[in-house]
């Protein structure tokens, strides 16, 4: 399966021969766990698995708290109060897999971060990072129907908006809205394919997943230099590699109990924290609350949304040359998704050669104002729509375009990189100094 | 498949487009149940048409009433309201962000005068004292709040869209005007939507 030279995995007695003549699926578990991963991995690199485990815990508390919901108008509100008060640890299980989402979403931003700096995405990567951003919209979908099951107010009005963004659509967009929530507004038929949708996805994330490690285990993972994995033969590749296991599921485990132990805290004693207080209010289709704000890891992109209203030219222009086909609204959803896209088509876009941004000077410095940007437009979605929050929200998004759009194909052409290490090993030794030539691992 | 050589066509050629095309047709067949299911259902469709009794509703108070799962804004508004009204109206309608009337019981082209969106009065009740509209932001789909905003009339408190006395978006994100449902009175004191 990788491209990296190692050691495959040999059936040894004849229960194992009789098995892998027929089906090797011994050999496959062997390979993936025992893929020689870079051996200079920084903690950047746990948020994988801390993703993974995020999945499962989804999975696992999602199937049981189904045990105990109920899908309809008049009964969901009071099913997750149920859940809440009677069930047998129901308490438990609904602030973990609520909170879960938050962890989720966490280690996604996190993860994604990562392959921006380190250029992950790049070639010969980009398949590897398409799949990682369908995850990510699959990821949004679910997230957003899983919060409209309780029924509380935001469920309702966050339902509400979410899906008027179809409506947006020039032409088609009313009778896609309606057919998205099977009737002319957010009810009963909305509640109950949305409750199916949102036990159907996590599987299909789950079989993205195995694409992911798939592509990434072909061209074998990025590391911290950016420098790939020597593979003339498997001695040259053993300088630069260690095996998955033990060295990195020991690492990451370490790492995400770490990770647990704060997001257990924060299950035990704050599990409301990230979440609103209008959502355990039932849900009333008369009444919008005061301050409808999507859940945190919605707020980036729900500020880019907000952000071209009317007056902004650029709007107005597309308005003008479209002959009003793409209006303000369309233009916000446009944005929104567009967002996301530029994240997308990261590989073609970025010109440089250089994947790493350790060794980009000014890339740098450019990356460092996105994460932060990131942040501004996060704490710009939660404020409400009006000055001076509305014009922060169109820099903060112009700022978003212009790193993927402008900046990213700029800097391949005027930047001059630092000089790169020749290998991994060569990186791996100035940082945890030289070993010797038969380099055994870290004691 | 084919031979480079042969540009007639063999039987063999037509075989395969007859059996592909069957193929496509019949995974249409298929999907197409799977996809309309989600439309509205024939219990939903059912609810298109209510009364509703406004003889309770006083001068100066609006009520709100369910219809087709949205909220309608039934609002009687004061004297002063419908001056008001009117004066905004003197600005002209090109100067409105949208300028037709989005009135169902009027022509689609009809220009968004306060004439154009009000109810016509009951007897013995000045002309432009009802006016009915759907309860809709028509920028994301939330209910505006009445008595609210830069213009009087209403606002919506999720993206900031004001609307003015007559439910014309004045301000804010919002495209169009709040739509006037179709309404007509069935006796002096009943509104019948739908």
């Amino acid at each position: 399966m990788s491209g990296i030279p190692h050691d495959h995995y040999e059936p040894k007695t004849s229960g194992e021969k009789w098995l892998n003549s027929r089906l090797p699926i011994v050999g496959l578990l062997y390979d993936t766990l025992m893929i020689p991963t870079p051996k200079n991995l920084n903690w950047m690199w746990i948020w994988g698995i801390v993703l993974t485990f995020c999945l499962a815990l989804q999975i696992v508390t999602g199937i049981v708290l189904v045990m105990h919901y109920t899908p309809h108008v008049d009964l969901a509100f009071a099913s997750i109060e149920h859940i809440m008060r009677n069930v047998n640890g129901g308490y438990m299980l609904r602030y973990l897999h609520m909170n879960g989402a938050s962890l989720f979403f966490v280690a996604v931003y996190i993860h994604i971060f990562r392959g921006l700096f380190y250029g992950s995405y790049k070639a010969p990567r980009e398949i590897t990072w398409i799949i990682g951003m369908l995850i990510y919209l699959m990821m949004m979908g679910t997230a957003f129907m899983g919060y409209v099951l309780p029924w509380g107010q935001m469920s309702f009005w966050g339902a509400t908006v979410i899906t008027g963004l179809f409506g947006a659509i020039p032409f088609v967009g009313d009778a896609i809205q309606t057919w998205l929530l099977g009737g002319p507004a957010v009810d009963n038929a909305t509640l109950n394919r949305f409750f199916s949708l949102h036990y159907l996805l996590p599987f299909v994330i789950a079989a993205l997943v195995i694409v992911h490690i798939w592509a990434f285990h072909t061209t074998g993972n990025n590391n911290p230099t950016g420098v790939e994995v020597r593979r003339g033969s498997k001695a040259e590749a053993e300088k630069d590699t260690l095996p998955f296991w033990p060295y990195f599921v020991i690492k990451d485990l370490f790492a995400l109990a770490v990770i647990l132990v704060v997001f257990w805290a924060i299950v035990g004693y704050m599990p409301n924290y990230l979440g609103h207080p209008d959502n355990y209010i039932e849900a009333n289709p008369l009444v919008t609350p005061a301050h409808i704000v999507p859940e945190w890891y919605f707020l980036p992109f729900y500020a880019i949304l907000r952000a071209f209203t009317g007056e902004v030219w650029v709007v107005q222009f597309a308005s003008f040359i479209t002959g009003g086909i793409i209006d303000a609204k369309f233009f916000g959803v446009l944005a929104m998704f567009g967002a996301i896209l530029a994240m997308a088509l990261a590989p073609w876009l970025d010109t440089s050669t250089v994947r790493s941004g350790k060794y980009r000077p000014m890339f740098k410095w450019w990356f460092y104002l996105l994460v932060i940007d990131f942040f501004a437009l996060m704490w710009l979605g939660a404020m409400p729509a009006e000055e001076p929050y509305a014009t922060f929200s169109l820099i903060a998004s112009a700022y978003w375009f212009a790193y993927f759009f402008v900046i990213l194909p700029i800097l391949g052409v005027i930047e001059k990189p630092l000089a790169q290490p020749e290998t991994i090993e060569e990186d791996f030794n100035a940082h945890y100094g030289k070993a010797d030539a038969d380099a055994t691992p870290a004691e | 498949m084919s031979h480079a050589e042969d540009h007639e066509g063999t039987r063999r050629d037509f075989l395969y487009y007859v059996a592909g095309g069957a193929g496509v047709v019949a995974t249409g067949a298929a999907v197409w149940p799977l996809v309309n299911q989600m439309n509205p259902s024939a219990d939903v469709q059912a609810l298109s048409s209510i009364r509703v009794d406004v003889s309770g509703v006083e001068t100066g108070t609006q009520l709100t009433v369910k219809w087709l799962g949205k909220p309608v804004f039934i609002r009687h508004r004061t004297g002063a309201e419908i001056q008001e009204a009117k004066e905004q109206d003197a600005e002209g309608v090109d100067a409105l962000p949208d300028p037709l009337a989005r009135n169902f019981n009027i022509a689609a082209d009809a220009p968004a005068t306060d004439a154009n969106r009000v109810m016509p009065s009951p007897e013995g009740e000045a002309p432009g004292a009802w006016i009915v509209q759907m309860g809709v932001c028509t920028h994301l789909g939330c209910v505006p709040l009445g008595d609210a905003g830069d213009f009087g009339g209403w606002f919506c408190p999720c993206h900031g869209s004001h609307y003015d006395l007559a439910g014309r978006i004045r301000k804010g994100p919002a495209p169009e005007n709040l739509p006037v449902p179709p309404a007509e009175w069935v006796d002096n004191s009943t509104i019948k939507l739908g």
